[in-house]
């Protein structure tokens, strides 16, 4: 076992963690750990673009940007986030065009922008061009530019570190958390090493592998949001997914929403633009939520294409194909590529697709996270998917991701390297690395029956049958039952690898343990939260109930003596400034 | 406008019945320093829809026949530049490679890139490949006082270095390159197209440290204009058109 000692550590190097990085290796000494390369991340396979109100094209105001979001999130945004969002969202596209991102201009050379869902004028008059993009991949421009950057400001990057542990010192008098380390294992050896930092940013991403049919990597497995739950921290709003509506049908992959903001149409078999009956104003730009629900309306009201009526058509046909060709060349191929299909003259399958994660670890504005509804866990910061600020609330809309990763990451990288500047280690804990390598000695050696890809993929139908698009208690229930019989299984999984070297045998078998408790965190959210709001609609509690859970679901672990296992749901106000809730209609 | 409906079907592979799964044999380069210092090719017989990616394959001998088996991956889609292997001869990601596409009736042979060290079956050490892009100052280089907004730039001017900022870093083209093979010094073409990303965006101003860069006797000047490059780029960059640029633009100065 190694140790090593830095002044702040960055766990994760998609965008928000190299954002983070860029700020805080100007600032102290910073070591980033990825379980991939930096620029594996999946921050790339983002495209449509990211939001703020330039108004470079036309009129816009970021008080309209905040306004759109937190109705976007169904009233369950943190409106001072939201506006701290879509007011700091200017500087962090400036800051990355100086930077050298490569954006589409406009003909006086400006950054162009676009349309994108729920982005309005004047609070929902209109559709409004507020998203900034580079071609349709926005992401990958932002991840390479970020990268480069880290190049040039000379980032130490620590790659193919999976970490699998948070360490917190437990004040014995106060009983206050702070953070001191975390424990990571080398790929490439199997050895285990041990980072003690004055601050910690988690920045590792999403968890949307635990659904079959999703637009993320196979590598957002939740591990950040994993290790914190087992330390006693608290999940935010995990019942908030987030299902893109243009996915490739079957596959999953994603189809920017640009494509319907450059002025693609969702039909039915009919040929019918059957948005227009949904969100008569924005129509196939209505937010993600609202898109997807009408997606499946109209296939189980048997107005669905193929043979098995599951899927609609977003249609590009009548744009021309140069547009095609300048605004959406990478999902054009896409289209080409997986489906063997011609976007200039014919109109592609897609269905709804798993896609974000509106929930996660809680933090402030200062990306500081919250052990409870208040009390901060000094030292330890989360910034981009895995963190709920929360500036999406119940539904976020889109190139808002791209925008929280910058806006959030540079916010953490900035507070985490002011910190540590401030403060001394916190010592560790004796036998740091104990449990990662109790973890992995006991995977290596089990000689159980159950293997980790019959559980993952059971897991993954589960979650696709019963708590995506439309949820009802007993869906909900036959979740949560599911969950628990595969969680008593895992117990029993083996591994094929026992070896040290590069055993990504063993890191599966430990993601789907990750997937596994963030699912049974997910599910039991979503149980007890009986109204329907952003992307969580109960189709036994049809609508948004104020009254009862116009708050944010707050999720604990609690460890009997015994050691038996339980989520414990408490809640925490929304906060509120200027917006009252309204009926939302797009 | 032309309204799709249901004569379009025809067209859609959606409404074609579900194809059947065939048999694919996958001949695969294993090598496990903790097992063996050979490495030797293994035969895995599955059964697969042949729409199926490459990579796809990979997974379900993985998950289903034998765990030990070792490749990088993540998004599944051609955009994280993870899986770059060798199959049937040629450099491509196996998660844009479908296997109908790449005679499924003869075994698919499947191995590490060439010319970077093979760590565990297809897995090789990625730092020479790295270190190289590092080389190149791979960043906006620019003199001055920061403008209050962005900087101005023309489409025209956008569109002049578009098609090398779409590299994802995969190493498909450096380790295609017969020059590289035999030379690890050689900066190899990803390094090259991430340098004319910068040398020809008119907002950058250290074209010239660049170009002395390139300049250097494991520089530019190396490539032979085989094609490999350009061939083997899962992104459709044209690599040995932008290796080419750059080498003008050392002689005329002029970028």
């Amino acid at each position: 076992m190694q140790i090593h000692k830095y002044d702040t550590v960055i766990v994760g190097a998609g965008g928000a963690g190299m954002r983070a990085a860029i700020e805080s290796t100007k600032r102290s000494r910073t070591a980033v750990l990825t379980k991939l390369y930096p620029t594996r991340s999946h921050t790339g396979a983002a495209q449509g673009g990211m939001a703020a109100a330039l108004a470079n094209v036309e009129e816009d105001n970021w008080e309209w940007h905040t306004f759109d979001t937190i109705k976007g999130g169904d009233y369950l945004v943190d409106q001072d986030a939201a506006e701290i969002l879509a007011k700091e969202a200017i500087d962090s596209v400036l800051d990355l065009e100086k930077m050298g991102l490569p954006f589409n201009r406009t003909p006086e050379g400006r950054i162009d922008q676009r349309r994108f869902g729920g982005h309005s004028r004047n609070h929902g008059e209109a559709p409004v061009r507020r998203s900034c993009y580079a071609s349709d991949r926005t992401g990958h421009m932002i991840l390479q530019t970020l990268y480069q950057n880290c190049v040039k400001e000379g980032v130490e990057f620590f790659n193919e570190f999976y970490v699998l542990d948070l360490l917190l010192q437990e004040d014995p008098e106060t009983g206050l958390k702070k953070s001191a380390g975390v424990v990571a294992y080398e790929l490439a050896t199997g050895e285990i090493h041990v980072f003690q930092a004055k601050a910690i940013i988690f920045a590792s991403g999403g968890t949307g592998k635990f659904f079959k049919v999703t637009s993320n990597a196979h590598t957002l497995t939740g591990d950040g949001q994993a290790a914190a739950w087992r330390r006693g921290l608290p999940l935010e709003d995990m019942e908030f997914f987030q299902f893109h509506p243009t996915g490739i049908w079957r596959m999953g992959i994603l189809l920017t929403e640009g494509a319907r903001g450059e002025g693609g149409i969702l039909r039915n078999k009919d040929g019918e633009r059957f948005m227009e009956k949904y969100a008569p104003v924005m129509k196939d730009l209505a937010s993600r939520d609202v898109v997807s629900r009408s997606i499946y309306t109209e296939i189980r009201e048997g107005r669905g294409c193929g043979p098995e009526g599951d899927h609609v058509y977003l249609d590009l046909t009548h744009l021309p194909p140069e547009q095609l060709d300048a605004k959406l060349p990478d999902i054009t191929e896409f289209a080409r590529t997986y489906l063997g299909i011609e976007p200039y003259t014919d109109p592609i399958p897609i269905q709804p697709t798993a896609h974000y994660a509106m929930g996660g670890i809680p933090t402030n504005v200062e990306g500081e996270v919250l052990a409870d509804n208040t009390t901060v866990v000094p030292g330890l910061y989360a910034a981009g998917e895995v963190a709920c600020v929360s500036v999406h609330g119940a539904n976020r809309l889109g190139t808002n991701s791209l925008l929280d990763i910058n806006v959030f990451g540079r916010r953490s990288g900035i507070a985490a390297a002011e910190y540590s500047a401030k403060n001394d280690f916190v010592e560790l804990p004796e036998n740091p690395a104990q449990m990662v390598v109790d973890q992995v000695e006991r995977l290596r050696n089990s000689t159980g029956t159950e293997r980790v890809a019959t559980i993952r993929l059971e897991l993954q139908e589960c979650m696709d049958a019963n708590v995506m698009v439309f949820r009802t208690e007993q869906t909900i229930k036959t979740a949560v039952d599911k969950i628990a019989e595969l969680r008593k299984r895992y117990l029993n999984v083996s591994i094929q690898d026992k070896g040290k070297r590069f055993n990504t045998d063993l890191l599966e078998a430990i993601e789907l343990g990750n997937l596994l408790d963030l699912a049974e965190v997910m599910a039991t959210s979503a149980l007890a939260r009986k109204e329907s709001r952003g992307g969580h609609y109960r189709e036994d509690y049809p609508n948004r109930d104020d009254v009862n859970f116009m708050r944010h679901t707050m999720a604990y672990r609690e460890v009997a003596d015994d050691g038996t296992e339980s989520i414990r749901l408490d809640y925490k106000p929304v906060v509120q400034t200027r917006y009252q809730p309204m009926e939302r209609k797009y | 406008m032309a309204t799709p409906t249901m004569d379009k079907v025809g067209t859609d592979p959606s409404a074609s019945p579900a194809s059947p799964y065939i048999t694919v044999t996958f001949r695969i380069r294993r090598f496990n320093p903790e097992v063996s210092d050979e490495a030797q090719w293994q035969d895995f017989q599955i059964e697969i829809d042949p729409k199926e990616r490459v990579l796809d394959a990979l997974h379900k001998i993985k998950w289903d026949v034998d765990g030990t088996l070792t490749f990088r991956r993540s998004c599944a889609h051609g955009i994280c530049g993870s899986d770059a292997m060798r199959i049937n001869g040629k450099n491509r990601l196996a998660c844009k490679t479908l296997i109908k596409d790449i005679n499924p009736e003869k075994p698919i042979t499947v191995e590490a890139i060439k010319g970077l060290t093979v760590l565990k079956d297809l897995v090789v050490d990625m730092d020479p490949f790295f270190q190289a892009y590092r080389d190149v100052m791979p960043f906006l280089i620019t003199k001055g006082n920061e403008p209050t907004r962005e900087r101005l730039q023309s489409a025209e001017d956008r569109e002049r270095f578009d098609d090398t900022t779409k590299c994802i870093l995969c190493a498909a083209c450096t380790s295609s390159c017969p020059v590289f093979w035999n030379d690890g010094q050689y900066f190899g073409p990803a390094a090259i197209v991430n340098a004319h990303r910068f040398i020809f965006d008119s907002r950058d101003e250290g074209g010239e440290q660049r170009l002395e860069i390139l300049n250097d006797r494991d520089g530019v000047w190396r490539c032979r204009t085989t094609f490999n490059c350009t061939d083997a780029c899962p992104r459709g960059i044209e690599v040995t058109k932008a290796i080419q640029e750059v080498k003008r633009a050392l002689i005329t100065r002029r970028f």
